[in-house]
């Protein structure tokens, strides 16, 4: 089942009209990199996402995949070492700093950017979360290198170009961007934009170690605290497996509670499109979307959400998605697999009633009768 | 060290960066070309932005100082930043110039790193440089971590609040939003912070700003009046990255299969999605069951 990507037909050469080769100085930049987010002794699993995306390209390409690691001297950066090559890496750059163990720009930035200029990769992926957007940013523009962010699809062209396609205009269109006279070409992707590859056993290969020639004192930036979110319930939208999103049709902020009901009672994550964080009736991180948060679930259930562009493409690695509104003509019928054309306010309650009744546990006694 | 012999006497100097940006609410796609229609398209300051405006007139009110607002754009941008003079900023400076039109991240950054440099000479050299999280047309989060790099300013990104600022000692603490909570961060000044959304209530401006905004003089800098020698990193010919297609999404084959709702109760209808669900999704069934007698 699974609904389509939208993804556009195979680009053509990105060069196709252009006279311009890459610079001589460019020619020897090969392989595929993708940097592996380690923040507080947790690999991102966007990470493993991209190594998946990174494998297809680098197959394509026929060079090699790189899991690129900086973290601290110890068994949490070991285990993210094995992880990468788990998910299919064919070799890991790694920096080990005990002032890599949180994450700042500057140490961050400096490791990564010598890496890159030692061994000269033609493709650099970073997932698009809080650390991956500020360090791409700094890391891009040390370099002097093209950027495209929070990319939805990437490709590679007829002349080995990487083609990354993004949402554009508010996520009203899709366009496809090159960087075809500089490297590497880099990229991000948000979580969950992504399929997770499959995880394998394999072993440990090949670790190529640089160091880092930085000292503490040399970093204006200290951490002084963490406070975790711990088990805050807006945690794992992203990764739940049933997520339940309102809009407009909703009607009432009051309402929510109606969409919070019906998550409780599939144990499922609730969200919003964009228009309600806009009315400030729930915070910006239960945005689903392109400017919010991509969800891959095997049971989305949309209600009163009309469905533009740029809530379609957080949403449509959902396996199954339910859609519900009253506009038989709202866009999201489009994309959805089922449709109810009925009101949220009042069909929301009643579908919590039978999945209520549907799902109450079977009483032993009764099967024993 | 600080320089003493200035940082005692001079009062904090804020830069804020905004863009104006058509209001994605009404924008609307040619059904048949699929481009952009942007006539009557009307434009407003990018939301993010007014976050991070907020923060500096704070910062301003509470330790002294001077806010300049800045944006890159062509010239019809003057009302971006005249809207921004009305909620009390005290100087807006226009960066705009044919030579910019096709600027990517890259370029940009360029470009506005330039026209703070060119603000430092002409108004003080600034403390602290805001920009909004991301812009709700390009929505990169780029621009600020590339202008902080050009700048060699310390780079504070997502942040949700401004714990202190020590002016004299140059310090600054900062809670910086993270994967899974949040890093408070000790730092210095000069610093660029990219403000998160929400981190306050936007303020109305006064009626006393609103007259002398109709009357401010704007700066106005073309590419060599913000100090920039070298054109080839502006623009398209200064952009990296290349825009080669746009495109509509593929529309899917088929549309939703649709449940009957005729001469049905809303319960009916309910029970027969429930059914379809289960259809499509055997295994989540047995799962929900089970996580709900969990």
């Amino acid at each position: 089942m699974g609904t389509q990507k939208s993804k556009a037909s195979p680009p053509a050469g990105g060069r196709a009209d252009t006279k311009q080769k890459l610079p001589e100085r460019f020619r020897d930049y090969r392989h595929v990199w993708v940097f592996l987010e380690l923040e507080r002794g947790q690999v991102h699993p966007v990470s493993f996402e991209l190594l998946g995306e990174g494998r297809r390209l680098a197959d394509q390409l026929g060079v090699q995949l790189a899991g690129v690691i900086l973290g601290p001297p110890g068994d949490s950066t070991q285990h993210a070492v094995s992880e990468a090559f788990a998910y299919d890496a064919d070799l890991v750059y790694l920096v080990e700093k005990p002032l890599l163990t949180d994450y700042r720009n500057e140490p961050f930035t400096k490791a990564l950017t010598d890496l890159v200029n030692n061994y000269k990769p033609e493709i650099l992926l970073l997932g698009a979360t809080t650390l991956g957007r500020d360090l791409a940013g700094s890391v891009a523009t040390t370099l002097l290198t093209g950027l495209t962010a929070d990319c939805t699809g990437l490709d590679v062209d007829a002349d080995g170009s990487l083609a990354a396609t993004r949402p554009t205009f508010g996520g009203s269109l899709l366009c496809t961007i090159y960087t075809l006279n500089c490297r590497p070409q880099m990229a991000t992707v948000r979580p969950r934009v992504m399929r997770m590859p499959q995880r394998s056993n394999k072993p440990i290969g090949r670790v190529i170690r640089h160091d880092l020639r930085m000292l503490e004192d040399e970093i204006v930036t200290k951490v002084v605290d963490f406070l975790s979110d711990g088990q805050s319930e807006n945690a794992n939208l992203a990764y739940a497996d049933v997520v339940v999103a309102g809009g407009l049709g909703l009607g009432a902020v009051e309402n929510l509670q109606l969409l919070k009901n019906l998550a409780q009672t599939i144990g499922g994550d609730y969200g919003c499109s964009r228009p309600l964080v806009q009315k400030g009736w729930l915070a910006a991180d239960r945005q689903i979307g392109q400017t919010g948060k991509t969800i891959r679930p095997r049971l989305y259930i949309a209600a009163g959400i009309s469905g533009a562009v740029q809530h379609r493409v957080g949403v449509e690695g959902a396996d199954l998605i339910v859609a519900i509104n009253t506009d038989p003509n709202a866009p999201i019928f489009d994309f959805a697999n089922v449709g109810v054309v009925a009101d949220a306010i009042s069909f929301l309650p009643a579908l919590t009633d039978v999945f209520i009744k549907r799902l109450a546990p079977r009483n032993p006694m009764r099967l024993l009768n | 060290m600080t320089n003493m012999r200035s940082e005692l006497k001079r009062l904090m100097h804020i830069v804020v960066c905004i863009k104006q940006v058509p209001d994605s609410a009404q924008i609307r796609v040619h059904p048949v070309t699929n481009t952009i229609m942007r006539q009557g398209v009307p434009t407003i300051i990018n939301p993010y932005d007014l976050f991070a405006l907020e923060e500096a007139l704070k910062v301003r009110d509470y330790h002294g100082g001077e806010v300049t607002v800045l944006t890159m754009g062509p010239p019809m941008a003057e009302d971006a930043l005249r809207k921004a003079l009305t909620y009390g900023a005290d100087r807006a400076v226009l960066l705009t110039d044919r030579h910019f039109a096709g600027s990517d991240t890259l370029a940009t950054s360029f470009a506005l790193s330039q026209a703070i440099a060119q603000i430092g000479k002409s108004f003080g050299t600034p403390d602290i440089v805001f920009t909004g999280k991301q812009t709700i047309d390009g929505d990169t989060a780029q621009v600020g971590p590339g202008i902080a790099k050009r700048l060699n300013l310390v780079q504070l990104t997502y942040v949700a609040k401004i714990a202190s600022i020590d002016f004299s000692a140059r310090k600054i603490t900062v809670e910086r939003r993270s994967e899974g909570g949040t890093q408070v961060l000790e730092s210095k000044l000069p610093c660029l912070i990219t403000m998160l959304e929400g981190t306050a209530a936007i303020r109305r401006g006064s009626l006393e700003d609103a007259l002398r905004a109709a009357r401010s003089e704007i700066v106005k800098w073309n590419a060599a009046e913000a100090g920039i020698e070298d054109m080839t990193k502006c623009g398209l010919r200064g952009s990296p990255t290349v825009v080669k297609r746009v495109f509509a999404p593929t529309p899917r084959a088929e549309k939703a299969a649709q449940i009957d709702t005729t001469e049905k109760t809303v319960r009916d209808v309910a029970d027969e999605l429930v059914t379809s669900i289960f259809t499509h999704q055997p295994a989540l069934e047995h799962e929900l069951s089970s996580s709900r007698s969990a």
